[in-house]
This record gives C-alpha cells, sequence and structure tokens, in this order.
C-alpha cells in the first residue's frame, strides 16, 4: 500500500479564471461559463474537446446537471463533489487522477461558488440534520480559526500584542499583493495600523484577519505529459497531488493544542514525497496556501515545512513571505485578498502557479524566485478548522523531470 | 414512615435589580432583585437542574419510580416535557414520566402526590413568571425550580423529612387566570382573594394538623407560598404560629417563582432547619395544599450541595433591563445577518438520546479513552465496538482553548465558546453560559448545566453547556 503519485504524468495546459468578488450581475451559470470557456482557449481547444469534467462546488449546485447545462455539454461525464473549502483541488486531483489512468485523453477541472446571493455575512453551509448535541455547527468559521491564535501565543511564548502585530502583518502582505491583480476581490493597500483598529470578529480576529466572502469561478484543463506541447508551448506539470481527510481527533482528544494541523503536515509530507522535495523553502519558489484567517496562515508556514516550529512569525515579522521575499507566500493576494468563492479557491491558487510558472504574471507582482533558478510552485487548501479538517497539497513546475 | 428522600433546588444566575425597571420605563420597579431565567433557560432545564441535585444524591436515582414535572410555563404542549427531564437525569426507561402543566397550583399538586404515592416519586417544579413591561407580575416574579423525592425509609436512603399529615382544600375561584398563549396573567380584585384564601389556608392546616396531635404553636417553620402576596402574609397572621415561625418569602432576593416557590422555599428551610422541628407548608391556589413535615436526624449528613441561600448569593452582575425583555421577547431586536439556525431532527435526536439528553460518552475498553461524543470507533486506539458507557455530566472540567464568537448566531451575543478537557480525559467544544468574557481564560475549571441551546422552526433543542464552577460565593450580593 502507498501513495505513489503522478509525477510528471499529467499536465495542465489551460486555465480560466473570473475576478473574484460580488457578482451582483452574474449567476451561477455565468460564471461557469466565463471560466471554463477562458480555460478552454488557453488551450486552443473546444468545450467539446474535453472529455470528462470535474466540477466542484459547496452549495452553488447539486449533480453534474450544474455544469452540463449551462454549457449544454453533449452527453459528457460531468461529476459533482465537494471536499468543504478543499473542493477547488479535490475537482483538480480527480481530474488528474483521470487523464494518468488513461481513462481519458483531456479532462477538465471546474470550481465555482456564490455566495454573495444570500445575503448573509460568512459562509453559508449544507448541514446534515442532526441532534442538535455537537457544539461545532454553532460556531462561526473566524472563531474556529481564531483559537490558532492563543495556543500559538501560549506555547510559543509570543506576546499577544506581538502576535496581533505579526496577524496583521500576514493581512497587510496579502492586500499589498491584491492590490495588483485585476481578478481580485479588495485592491487596495490596507495599512497596518487600520488592519488592527478594525472591529473584532472573534477572539483576537478583525475583519481585516478574515478572507473576503465571494463569488467565482476557475478551471484547468488537464492533459497527459506526454501531449501536453500540442497545446501550449508553456505547460504546467503536476509533480504531487496529496489529499487526506482528517480523524477529527483534535476536537475529541486533549492532546490537541491548536498550533498545527496534522492534516496539512501529513498531506505535505506525502507531496514533498512524490515530488521528491527534500527542503522545501529552498526548492519552492512560491506558495499558494489557504489563508481564510491570518492565524492560519502563520500555522501553515510552519505546518508546510516554510519554518521551523514556533518562528513562523518571525519570518513573517522578516518579510520571508512577502512578494519580494526569500519565498513569496499568496502572490496574488490569497484567499484574504482575492476572495473566497469555496469551490472555486483550489483552482484560483493553482491559476496563480500557472501565471507565475509561465512568465504571464503582470510584473508588479512577479515573483523573483523562479528566475533565481527555483523551479516548482506550491499550492495548499484545505477545509473545516483546526483539530477536525481536510487538507490537499499540490506541486506543479514547469519543467518535466525537472 | 415516608418522606422526603432527596431534594436539590436551582435558582438562575442572573437577577433583575426592580430599581432598574423603573429606571428604564419610569414606573414599575420596587426594591431588591428577582431571578431570571437565562436566554437559554425555560422551565424544563431547569427543572432538570434541580432534578439533578436531587437524584445525584447516593442511591435515589435507580429508586424513583416516577416523575412529575409541575409547571405554569411548559415548553411544549401535547408532548410530555418530563420525558426530556426523564431523559436528562438518565431514570430507567420503565419510570413513569408525566406532565402537571398549567396551573400555578400544579407545584403544589405534585408535591402532595409525591407524599401520598405509593414507589419512590421525583416531584420536580419549575416555572418562568411572565408578566407585562412595567407590570406587578413583572416585578414580583421570579424564575426557578425544586425537585424533591418523596419515598420510604431504607438505610441506604433515610427519610430527610418524615410527612407528618397533609390536607387539601379545592376550590373552583377567579383570582388568577391567564388564557393559553397569553403572556401575563389577570387577577381579581386583592381582597377578594383573601377573603376566600385565608380561610382555606387555616382550615387545610388545622385538618392537616388534627392527626398529627400537633397545634400551630408547636411549628418551628411555617411556610406560605402563592401569587397571591397579600393572602399570603394574612396567613401567615392567622395561623396561630409564633411570629419567628414564619419563614420569610426571599421576595426580595429572587422574586416569587410561581409554580416552584414553595419548593424553592421549603428546601430553604430544609438546608437550614434542625433535626426534630416541624415545618408546615402552606400553598394558596385554587383552594390550599398543606404539607406538614419534621426533619429528620438523617438530614445533615444528606443536605445537597447547592443550598439556596448559596445560589441565591451566587448571582451575575445585575441583568440590563433591555436584555431581560430581549431574552423574553418583549423586545424584537434585529437579527444577525446570519443563516437561521437549524432546528434538532427528531431521528438523529431520538438514536442520541443517552448522549444528547444525559450526556453520556464512551470509554474505550481497549485502551480506556474516553470519548465525547461517543463513538463506535476509539479516538485514540481505534478498537469498534469495544465502548463501555461513561455519564460525565457531573464531571468538572479546564478550560483549553476558547474563543469569543461576535459573528455567530446567539439570542445573546457574544457566544463564548470553550474546549474543554475533561477531568479523567475527554474534550468537548461548547458553549460557555451564565459567564463572561473573562470566564473563558484557559484553566478556568467549568462543570456541565443542561440548557435550551435554540429554538427553530418551533424546535426547542436542549444540549448541554459549559459554566464557570463558582465555588466561593461572589461578593456582589
Amino acid at each position: 500500500m502507498g501513495s505513489h503519485g503522478i509525477r510528471d504524468r499529467v499536465a495542465i495546459v489551460g486555465m480560466g479564471c473570473t475576478r473574484f468578488g460580488e457578482h451582483w450581475d452574474k449567476s451561477v451559470d455565468d460564471l461557469l461559463v466565463e471560466s471554463t470557456t477562458a480555460a478552454v482557449a488557453s488551450a486552443g481547444i473546444a468545450l467539446d474537446d474535453v472529455d470528462a469534467f470535474w466540477l466542484g462546488t459547496q452549495g452553488s449546485g447539486g449533480s453534474g446537471l450544474t455544469l452540463s447545462r449551462p454549457l449544454r455539454l453533449p452527453y459528457k461525464p460531468v461529476t459533482r463533489l465537494e471536499n468543504m473549502c478543499a473542493t477547488g483541488s479535490e475537482s483538480l486531483r480527480n481530474a488528474c487522477y483521470a487523464v494518468a489512468s488513461g481513462a481519458y485523453d483531456v479532462a477538465m477541472a471546474v470550481g465555482v461558488e456564490k455566495l454573495k446571493d444570500s445575503g448573509f455575512s460568512g459562509l453559508s453551509s449544507t448541514l446534515v440534520p442532526g441532534a442538535g448535541d455537537d457544539g461545532r455547527g454553532e460556531t462561526s468559521p473566524p472563531a474556529n480559526f481564531s483559537l490558532l491564535a492563543p495556543a500559538y501565543a501560549e506555547r510559543y511564548g509570543v506576546d499577544r500584542d506581538e502576535l496581533k502585530d505579526v496577524l496583521a502583518r500576514i493581512a497587510w502582505k496579502n492586500h499589498v499583493n491584491g492590490a495588483r491583480n485585476s481578478r481580485a476581490q479588495f485592491r487596495r493597500e490596507v495599512p497596518v495600523e487600520r488592519i488592527k483598529a478594525a472591529p473584532v470578529v472573534a477572539g483576537m480576529l478583525g475583519v481585516f484577519d478574515c478572507s473576503g466572502v465571494s463569488d467565482g469561478s476557475a478551471a484547468a484543463v488537464v492533459v497527459r505529459a506526454e501531449d501536453a506541447y500540442r497545446y501550449t508551448d508553456r505547460p504546467i506539470f503536476v509533480k504531487a497531488l496529496s489529499f487526506v481527510a482528517g480523524p477529527a481527533r483534535g476536537l475529541a482528544h486533549p492532546d490537541y493544542d491548536f498550533t498545527t494541523f496534522p492534516e496539512v503536515v501529513a498531506s505535505a509530507e506525502d507531496a514533498y514525497r512524490q515530488a521528491g522535495v527534500t527542503d522545501p523553502r529552498a526548492e519552492i519558489a512560491m506558495a499558494e496556501v489557504h489563508d481564510c484567517f491570518t492565524p492560519t496562515e502563520l500555522v501553515l508556514m510552519e505546518d508546510l515545512g516554510f519554518s521551523r516550529r514556533g518562528e513562523a512569525w518571525k519570518d513573517v515579522q522578516a518579510g520571508v513571505f512577502d512578494l519580494d521575499g526569500e519565498l513569496p507566500v499568496n502572490p496574488d493576494g490569497g484567499l484574504k485578498a482575492f476572495g473566497h468563492p469555496i469551490g472555486a479557491s483550489g483552482l484560483r491558487m493553482m491559476f496563480e502557479a500557472w501565471l507565475q510558472l509561465r512568465g504571464e504574471a503582470p510584473p508588479e507582482r512577479r515573483i523573483s524566485s523562479l528566475a533565481e533558478g527555483r523551479k516548482l510552485a506550491l499550492t495548499h487548501n484545505l477545509g473545516g478548522g483546526p483539530g477536525d479538517c481536510v487538507s490537499f497539497v499540490s506541486l506543479v513546475g514547469k519543467e518535466l523531470h525537472g | 414512615m415516608a418522606g422526603i428522600i432527596a431534594y436539590g433546588a436551582y435558582l438562575p444566575y442572573h437577577r433583575l435589580e426592580r430599581a432598574d425597571i423603573s429606571a428604564a420605563l419610569g414606573t414599575g420597579g420596587g426594591k431588591g432583585a428577582r431571578t431570571v431565567a437565562s436566554y437559554d433557560e425555560d422551565s424544563t432545564s431547569m427543572g432538570v437542574e434541580a432534578a439533578r441535585i436531587a437524584v445525584d444524591a447516593p442511591a435515589i436515582r435507580e429508586r424513583v419510580d416516577q416523575l412529575y414535572l409541575a409547571t405554569a410555563t411548559p415548553a411544549y404542549l401535547d408532548k410530555t416535557n418530563a420525558t426530556a427531564v426523564h431523559a436528562a437525569l438518565a431514570l430507567d426507561p420503565h419510570v413513569l414520566a408525566v406532565d402537571m402543566v398549567g396551573s400555578v397550583r400544579s407545584g403544589a399538586g405534585a408535591l402532595i402526590t409525591a407524599a401520598r404515592a405509593a414507589g419512590p416519586t421525583l416531584a420536580v417544579l419549575s416555572d418562568i413568571r411572565t408578566g407585562l413591561p412595567g407590570g406587578a407580575d413583572e416585578r414580583d416574579g421570579g424564575d426557578g425550580a425544586a425537585a424533591f423525592v418523596f419515598g420510604a425509609h431504607h438505610e441506604d436512603t433515610p427519610v430527610l423529612a418524615e410527612v407528618l399529615a397533609q390536607d387539601t382544600i379545592s376550590d373552583e375561584v377567579l383570582d388568577r387566570w391567564r388564557l393559553p398563549g397569553a403572556n401575563a396573567s389577570r387577577v381579581w380584585e386583592e381582597r377578594f382573594g383573601e377573603e376566600v384564601y385565608v380561610p382555606a389556608a387555616t382550615e387545610a392546616l388545622a385538618g392537616a394538623l388534627e392527626s398529627t396531635g400537633l397545634t400551630a404553636d408547636r411549628i418551628d417553620h411555617l411556610v406560605v407560598a402563592g401569587l397571591h402576596g397579600r393572602a399570603c402574609r394574612a396567613v401567615g397572621k392567622a395561623a396561630g404560629v409564633r411570629p419567628e415561625a414564619v419563614v420569610p418569602d426571599l421576595a426580595d432576593k429572587i422574586g416569587n417563582a410561581g409554580t416552584a416557590q414553595p419548593g424553592i422555599l421549603l428546601a430553604d428551610v430544609l438546608d437550614r432547619c434542625r433535626p426534630g422541628e416541624t415545618i408546615a407548608l402552606v400553598v394558596l391556589g385554587d383552594g390550599a395544599a398543606v404539607l406538614v413535615l419534621r426533619a429528620t436526624e438523617a438530614l445533615p449528613a444528606r443536605r445537597p450541595p447547592r443550598p439556596v441561600a448559596a445560589q441565591i448569593a451566587a448571582h451575575g452582575p445585575a441583568l440590563k433591563y433591555a436584555t431581560y425583555l430581549t431574552w423574553r421577547g418583549l423586545l424584537d431586536r434585529e437579527p444577525p445577518r446570519r443563516p437561521d439556525p437549524e432546528p434538532p431532527y427528531a431521528p438523529p435526536s431520538h438514536r442520541r438520546i443517552g448522549w444528547k439528553y444525559a450526556l453520556v460518552a464512551s470509554r474505550c475498553t481497549a485502551c480506556g479513552t474516553r470519548q465525547m461524543p461517543p463513538g463506535r470507533v476509539c479516538v485514540a486506539c481505534r478498537s469498534v465496538d469495544a465502548t463501555t458507557d461513561e455519564p460525565v455530566a457531573n464531571v468538572q472540567g479546564t478550560v483549553a482553548n476558547s474563543t469569543v464568537d461576535r459573528l455567530a448566531f446567539t439570542p445573546s451575543p457574544p457566544m463564548l465558546v470553550v474546549v474543554v478537557d475533561f477531568d479523567g480525559g475527554g474534550r468537548l467544544r461548547c458553549q460557555l453560559t451564565d459567564a463572561h468574557e473573562a470566564d473563558t481564560a484557559v484553566g478556568t475549571r467549568v462543570e456541565m448545566t443542561f440548557r435550551r441551546t435554540l429554538t427553530a422552526n418551533g424546535v426547542h433543542n436542549y444540549f448541554w453547556k459549559a459554566r464557570p464552577v463558582r465555588t466561593a460565593v461572589p461578593d456582589q450580593a
């Protein structure tokens, strides 16, 4: 038994991504048409050339008809799937495996979410009928993730005020990056002092510590690696895909201390092994990570092996993860500034890797680490909350066997 | 010999200062404070809290044969409320659980019925007193519960207060009434009620005493309870007891909890009386009911751990009148911009009755790990179906992590959320109630309390929350 991965067996040859934000004038159908037609156009093919589709959405539609109906797809296989906030990544993983298996020549992964039509602030969720005997459904996502901050401060002896500065700097950085992204929901830089002074939502988290609630869609065209150059001269090759669902032990067992996501550690180790990465901080050129809330990004830096345990807060302050830092994290603005249409986020992350690896990111946010010889981009996407989550890690590169 | 073999009372944490009513409305008001059931409490949940104290006494729970829940403010009609209490106490399925619902007199009725019963009987009295803003019932009312187990003497469950006599007078009298669904009672002119009640009460007391050979002046504690304050005071004077024997009605400290009031006052007397002393309980309402008791030598050693006086003292900071009105549904506030809360569904609630109502976790027989909620596969060693039931409702814990959720839906924002590590193992993330933001500090000691967490689509959800352990009496009193 083992996780063998599909290193260098498939490639992404086309991508599309809508602007994320408040699309009061667009439906789920509109967003799907926009992202999928952009993706096939960038691969130089037509929708009819795609053999099979994987559609990820948390609550914006059920069944494959959610995609086949608006696109009028002619009798193609469409799988609708959901894995909380990691839904978009999960659709990509399944499309890649379908092509790697030889079952299809061309597959498309699509993610979509329409959150703003509900009128609610924050996420809405679809619940299985329950007994009302489990406090998990009652609390809000920012509250769940806010548990990370005091735990981190306590474990590593970081003063709470200092930690507030660190979290604000993460939000500040992602807003700086998002301001350079025409597709981002929030395109204004926000001063650290304003971030710190924002109204509190939960625990230590203010409004600016939370990701944007938005509508959007993204899509990718996947083919066998050996076919990639028939579609584009700059494909990106999939080096690793790892996805784990945790045992939800952290909310049931006192040995979990809320300073880490064991699910992320497990999926990162698996992905690094698949891709042959031994020193992620030195080998990876950029990372798109699941910064749903600022303390999540802080903890992820350690779980992904970018920082030593207990030192991510110092690396954040030192600018290691800034756009011009040693290892740029969320150069597109992240969930924080790009926005978080749940089912689309995982593919949006891959879209930034696509742009950066192909040298298509606009000059004002182009990272320099690639030019310095690093070859890999990482995307990380999670769903759930501390102690009870699913996690995805991918590694992609612009070179076959590189 | 038969009598009370266990008892307990429950007073909510919150108090409304009567002066705050007049400050807000320019009318109503008065002196002292009344108890206020929290936004997450109702007559069922308060009944559970009182009954837990009674049945947690050694050897009591397994002996209870029937359960009556008396309240004038039932959480449900048609559906039995006593079965929720029964479930929360994890009583044997064969124990009869029925309601005595609607009238304030049902509290006295449950006590007398339990006193007359052949088998050990748990009488739970619980009430929330409502009234229109600025009115006398709002001012004079109170919320609370009390529970008594009556039964024969056994070596391991001795009688704490022997029933010497009881008598009742039933009288159809229109002195107070409330149409179903109405929020407030109507009352007839006070002097009329006094004219009816004083003779009824003195006659019932005399009738009860006759069989005991006691005379009124031999009574050590006379408790007179009822919503007719003027008549209650008159009975105290007319009954022929020594003036010092008349027990204070606690109106200035907790108000009058209606159906539960005779129980709360009786529990308070039992908390402090001496063995051999006699207690006469006289309850006015649609006639009169009298119970005459004598405390036994067994009482001092088996008093409950939460005396009424300590609960009177252990209250929170004064509740704002606007908050009280909001909790009672008298002030229609803007809801949060969040999805409507989900009601509990019937089949999963029934499947999980042990956990949901009685907080029965599981312990792995293979590795010894306690797990909550209970599960078939061990969270630590993953053994399958190797578990034993483990009640944790009375297990204390420590706050391991916490947050204040200002976004979540709650009738009383913000929601306090704690991760509790239980003594002896097991972890639960749940709400913290009867508490303030400072109480969420890591290391805070907490205990579990049965609450109505929400009402959605006309369905109440009952589950457990944590509350700070308050062993020391706060000095706000």
